[in-house]
């Protein structure tokens, strides 16, 4: 399924200051009775955003209008659990289209990057910075740069590095996914299948 | 010529390599894949808009289990959205020639428990499924992992996905476990000190004397929650033990096939002076049975101990008050006597034959509690066999029991088996996330002797007290 490319992302951001985040809250699992990919954005951390009646949880922050953006800011260990990729449908139809954590869970990670949400990995000490930025100002700006593998929090001008893959990079900036990549290998996927002993 | 030592992981990962790419991941081959009705529509529908084909269908097993009834299965699925995705399964296996075990087929069960029982799961096998506990299958020294959706239509439609090599950790157990000390204790203790994010980036090898002396059950149940510590995957030499489970299961190499396997399986091995990123060692004199306090598997203790304190866990104390608040436990609270509404035996952690028998060892003779529901929910049709040939269901029923049919159920309550939000749960599952076994709900992770303690108390106890 094709995804906006991603170059450099400027917004406001929904700070998540919670640790071990799963995929078990970011969609739960009598959610995932689709058989189509669309709608998983209503279900978003459903049980934490809305009570049992389906009246929104003032509490949280995704019913908090002081909130907005195409960025989430999560605690240590985000997209733990199953491997359900509606979790990152969910995040994406909501409308993010980069997660910034100090540590994310790998299948999570791999499948924000096969839908075209940019994980960005930053040092606690600078996780800490941007929650700060935006505890003193909900609407301070982060700018995500995919060319450049920096996030900056632009009311300081504090930056970081980040890592990306050079193949996921140029996957990310073009909207490119591994399916039409795989496709362009077959011949040697045929002759590497003839040789297996399974 | 001497060869570099190697690790399992390495000759197994190595061998599987279609192609290099220069800062990227691995052209990673997959020698079997298997699917289930919640994370593989969306990969049929993916294959249809491209047009594309599934390229080796020989190799991809679909079977329902996530969301399916455990009771009154001959009947038609009342949830018209489950019933939905199953007959989606059917449909699409039907239409690109996938062997499909669905509901009311006698070979139907937990994905992660019909692999192995029907000999589809082997040594040196690259194994992958649309589910997190697909690790569970490293028990046969296989490369396991759980894959999303994408990757799911990766490997439908050219049996390879696009993988960075992980890291290696290997885990060793060395000593005699003590009575009433069960593989599951020995996965949530490890968990307990690595944390649910301690083996995050690594892929992990099991090693030592306790997991040499397990069965290929307790292996599976060990390798099945690899994942709850972060890894990507855990996996345990081949052996015996392992070459006399596979030998002579449905779909195992037979004759002369047997014998080339097995002297391939035989290779299978950590070399002497192999090395590992990080390694961990562990006493098994040190485990005492285990259960969990709070909303993560890395939230686990000694059942005889009090729950650390924020200090003790470290990390966020904002997150650890959060996880205690919605259990209802104070820091330092004891858990044995804690009251229990719910006993859940089953799934792809402890839903095999062995689990039913350590239930039963402590239930024989006893009652039911008479304020705990239990559900009794086997791995597969195999298993609930096993469950009646060996006088196991007799037990059960003795005691107050009831055996339902098998399915993934409880440990994630995507079908009707749902603990109601406040009660207090004693599960022998993988996952005590907040609403993971139905919204509000209070999950203990504990080992079936642990939970058939519960089941007969009614409140936290002690196994070894019954024994």
């Amino acid at each position: 399924m094709a995804y906006d490319k991603f170059t450099i992302l400027k917004s406001s951001a929904v700070p998540m200051p919670i640790e071990n985040v799963d995929t078990d809250q970011i969609i739960p699992a009598r959610f995932l009775k689709a058989t189509e990919r669309k709608g998983f954005g209503d279900n978003l951390f459903r049980d934490w955003r809305f009570n049992g009646d389906d009246t929104p949880k003032q509490d949280f922050v995704l019913n908090n209008a002081i909130y907005s953006g195409k960025i989430l800011v999560g605690g240590r260990n985000f997209g733990s659990g199953s491997s359900r990729e509606h979790a990152a449908w969910a995040i994406y139809d909501y409308g993010f289209r980069c997660v910034v954590s100090s540590f994310f869970a790998d299948i999570f990670k791999n499948n924000s990057l096969n839908i075209g949400i940019l994980p960005v990995q930053v040092s606690p000490e600078f996780l800490d910075k941007i929650f700060k930025a935006i505890e003193a100002d909900p609407k301070a700006e982060l700018e995500v740069s995919l060319p450049a593998q920096t996030i900056t929090i632009l009311a300081t001008g504090e930056k970081e590095s980040f890592d990306i893959n050079g193949y996921k990079k140029h996957n990310m900036q073009n909207g490119f996914d591994d399916i039409d990549y795989l496709q362009s290998l077959k011949t040697e996927i045929q002759a590497f299948a003839a040789n297996s002993p399974y | 010529m001497s060869k570099t030592p190697a690790t399992l992981f390495d000759k197994v990962w190595d061998s599987h390599v279609v192609k290099k790419i220069e800062d990227g991941p691995d052209v990673f081959f997959i020698d079997r894949h298997f699917i289930h009705e919640v994370t593989s529509p969306v990969a049929f529908l993916g294959l249809e808009s491209r047009g594309l084909k599934v390229i080796f269908p020989e190799k991809t097993f679909a079977t329902a289990d996530h969301n399916t009834p455990t009771i009154n299965q001959h009947l038609p699925v009342q949830d018209p959205l489950s019933a939905n995705q199953l007959k989606a399964l059917e449909s699409n296996s039907a239409k690109y020639g996938i062997s499909h075990w669905g509901l009311g087929n006698p070979k139907n069960g937990i994905v992660h428990v019909v692999g192995p029982e029907n000999g589809i799961t082997l040594p040196g096998m690259t194994i992958v499924c649309g589910d997190s506990h697909t690790s569970t299958h490293g028990a046969f020294g296989a490369i396991a992992f759980g894959i999303g959706t994408s990757e799911v239509e990766m490997v439908l439609s050219s049996q390879c996905i696009m993988q960075p090599k992980p890291k290696k950790m290997r885990i060793n157990v060395h000593g005699q476990l003590g009575k009433g000390i069960t593989p599951k204790d020995v996965v949530l203790y490890i968990i307990s000190k690595l944390t649910a994010a301690g083996a995050t980036g690594y892929f992990v090898e099991f090693a030592g004397q306790v997991f040499e002396q397990m069965s290929m059950e307790g292996r599976m149940t060990v390798c099945n929650m690899s994942i709850e510590m972060g890894a990507r995957g855990g996996m345990i030499a081949p052996d015996e033990t392992t070459f006399a489970y596979i030998k002579g299961r449905e779909k195992a190499p037979q004759g002369a096939a047997w014998d080339k396997a097995l002297a391939y399986w035989k290779t299978l091995k950590t070399d002497a002076g192999a090395t590992f990123d990080v390694e961990h060692n562990y006493d098994a004199a040190d485990i005492e049975p285990m259960i969990t306090y709070g909303t993560n598997p890395g939230m686990g203790m000694g059942i005889t101990k009090h729950i650390p304190t924020a200090k003790e866990v470290g990390g966020s104390k904002a997150s650890y008050d959060k996880s205690l608040d919605y259990m209802g436990f104070h820091e330092d609270d004891v858990m044995i006597g804690k009251k229990v509404d719910y006993v859940f035996i089953g799934s792809c952690t402890n839903g095999r034959i062995e689990d039913f028998r350590a239930f039963a060892s402590i239930i024989k003779g006893r009652k039911k509690a008479e304020h705990v529901t239990a559900w009794i929910v086997p791995g597969s049709h195999i298993v609930e066999q096993q469950i009646k040939d060996e006088g196991i269901l007799d037990i059960l029923t003795a005691a107050g029991f009831q055996l339902r049919q098998p399915g993934c159920s409880a440990c994630l309550a995507m079908n009707d088996d749902k603990i109601p939000a406040g009660k207090y749960a004693v599960s022998t599952s993988n996952r005590n996330f907040e609403g993971r076994q139905g919204p509000g709900a209070r999950t203990m992770l504990a080992s079936p002797l642990v939970a058939a303690a519960a089941a007969v108390t009614g409140v936290v106890t002690d196994p070894r007290e019954l024994i």
